[in-house]
């Protein structure tokens, strides 16, 4: 079965100054896939992340999020035309556009290796700001929000119930009023995945969303992963090291390798291909490889 | 003990001014992390506009209803001062922003000396004065020992407007959609502008609701003291800047707690001590917090952002 593609992202490099972190990458996110993008340490896949969302604008590259259909026509045009997206045709540039632009217009919604939660405001206020823009056009931009006219008391009401869905859905309903830094760790996780599909995105993209849960919390991420791809329609991009999460849930799995594509194909396909036994396993030089990780680290640091 | 309950009631009065202009402070400080100089010179500009406006409603245009001319007044100078602060943001610090530190700090200190020059350039150097208004007094007595204080329809009308502001405010800042985009870019910009959080929107109301607050006092400033100088924006500037220190900047509560114990010590200073004195104690007490409780009474002891 073939899925048609979401995310296409064409011949991406991304250098910092002699440096190329990401080199001639081209791979696709199918609709309806959870895609994996796996790797050593330091081969480049949160620097495509960062491509992706628009934190680092690519050297080279091109990234289409087709979010209406893929129409490689449409594309050609949409790029000669020298616009960052076409709203209506569902076609995004992602390189030609800024990080809230890419949130806003193209509904990428990500999360980070580090958990990025606003530790201070409460479980239920990290999810409503997730739904901050159409919360703040009903607000007429908080003055209506002040005199509470119906309009928005209707329009908060709905973003309530949704929160409440969520928060249901990662099991922290009797924790909504509390503040979100208070949250143990894998709770804290489940969080941020729920603030990022407050957007209702199209592509939801994970950096390391199982890094340090352990069995129990990484098994209830699958399942939690399952259930936005199976009842919200969501595509999913992961990074992951943990091999029984990518193995289990994903369908189709990429590997990057000292910034290079590879291999890319179903999970059983990848499990067995030389080429990425040999970059998990079968590295001569150990030193060599802490050399890129460091360079790399300096590289990505914000 | 009539002294001490009359400069109870002349602290808070003055307290409530310094708390409403240290708020524009502390939160600009909160979203950006920069000290916003001029906020003390765009107070001064708001006293400026509503003598303008409110002379210009008494004397040409002959309304007779105080409570309607300070509704008005209050409105239009909360309006043109959130304007003013707004394309002052545009103009001076959005471009500065992904520079280094000093840099909007040095403009935020040139917009205040501008500010300043240009209200004298327009309006003179010598004080402007406006006919007392709203000036019937109260005399209270009571207790056992017949203490004797009196209260200005003034200084009730400052205590009641600040009040009421402060609960809307606090509203807006707690319960909308803006207060929490406001609270998300103050925790991590960056993430919230991954939600779809316009940033440089946010931090644009910031300074339009902190104008609108200074304009606040700026009005109430002008009707207690009946008089205002293009000098004016200075000393209550830095004293609103010593009350959110005081306060804990960065935090709103601490900004209004801040403003009513300056307001409280320079008054009681003036009673028993020395009224030449009385910026002498308050700026003593920026030096005093700064050494001893430098994250302020409510403030957080980490700042620092990661």
């Amino acid at each position: 079965m073939h899925r048609d593609p979401l995310l296409t992202i064409e011949h991406l490099t991304m250098r910092f100054g002699g440096l190329t972190a990401v080199d001639d990458v081209s791979f696709e996110v199918r609709r309806g896939d959870i895609t994996a993008l796996i790797g050593p340490n330091g081969a480049g896949k949160t620097t495509v992340f960062n491509c992706i969302t628009g934190f680092y604008r690519p050297s080279a590259g091109r990234l289409v999020l087709s979010s209406g259909g893929f129409d490689a026509n449409a594309i050609i045009a949409l790029t000669n035309s020298g616009r960052r997206y076409s709203k209506h045709q569902g076609l995004f540039l992602l390189e030609r556009m800024p990080d809230q632009e890419i949130a806003r217009e193209a509904r990428v919604a990500r999360t980070f290796q580090n958990i990025r939660l606003f530790t201070g405001m409460t479980v239920l206020e990290n999810l409503m700001v997730g739904e901050h823009n159409p919360l703040m056009r009903a607000s007429g931009y908080s003055v209506f929000g002040l005199f509470g006219l119906p309009a928005y008391r209707r329009r908060e009401a709905q973003a309530l119930d949704h929160a409440r869905a969520w928060l249901d859905r990662i099991g922290l309903t009797a924790r909504a009023d509390d503040p979100a830094g208070a949250l143990p760790y894998g709770a804290q996780r489940r969080l941020e995945i729920a603030r990022a599909m407050m957007s209702d995105p199209t592509l939801l993209c994970l950096d390391e969303p199982a890094a340090g849960l352990n069995p129990r919390e990484s098994a209830e991420l699958n399942e939690l992963l399952r259930t936005i791809l199976d009842e919200q329609g969501t595509s999913i991009l992961l990074i992951e090291h943990d091999m029984s999460v990518v193995m289990q849930i994903s369908d189709h799995v990429i590997v990057l390798d000292y910034g290079e594509k590879i291999a890319d194909g179903r999970p059983d396909e990848i499990r067995n291909d030389a080429r990425v036994i040999a970059a998990y396993l079968g590295v001569e030089d150990e030193g060599e490889v802490e050399e890129i990780e460091a360079a790399l680290g300096a590289g990505q640091g914000r | 003990m009539d002294v001490f309950l009359q400069q109870l009631i002349n602290g808070i009065a003055l307290g409530s001014i310094y708390g409403l202009i240290a708020i524009g402070y502390t939160m600009v400080f909160g979203i950006i992390g920069m000290i916003n100089f001029a906020h003390g010179d765009v107070f001064m500009l708001s006293a400026f506009i509503a003598l303008i406006l409110f002379l210009a409603l008494t004397q040409f245009l002959g309304m007779t209803s105080l409570p309607l001319v300070f509704v008005l007044v209050l409105v239009a100078a909360m309006a043109l001062t959130s304007l003013w602060n707004f394309v002052i943001e545009r103009v001076a610090y959005r471009r500065l922003r992904g520079s280094f530190r000093l840099a909007p700090l040095i403009s935020a200190l040139g917009m205040s000396i501008f500010l300043a020059n240009f209200v004298y350039v327009v309006q003179g150097p010598r004080n402007k004065a406006v006919p007392p208004i709203f000036s019937e007094v109260i005399h209270i007595t009571a207790g056992p020992g017949g203490y004797n204080v009196t209260l200005s329809y003034k200084q009730i009308l400052i205590v009641v407007v600040t009040a009421v502001l402060l609960a809307a405010f606090w509203y807006v800042v707690q319960k909308t959609p803006l207060g929490r985009a406001q609270r998300a870019c103050e925790q991590d910009a960056k993430m919230a502008a991954l939600l779809g959080v316009n940033v440089d929107r946010t931090i644009a109301l910031t300074f339009v609701i902190g104008a609108a607050l200074a304009a606040v006092a700026g009005v109430l400033y002008m009707l207690y003291y009946g008089v205002v100088n293009a000098a004016d924006g200075f000393v209550p500037g830095v004293k609103a800047f010593t009350a959110a220190v005081l306060g804990g900047i960065g935090s709103l509560p601490g900004a209004v707690l801040g403003g009513l114990l300056i307001g409280l010590i320079e008054t009681f200073w003036s009673a028993y001590f020395s009224a030449d004195y009385k910026d002498v104690a308050a700026f003593s007490i920026l030096a005093i917090t700064l050494i001893f409780v430098p994250s302020g009474l409510l403030g957080r002891p980490d700042v620092e952002k990661v």
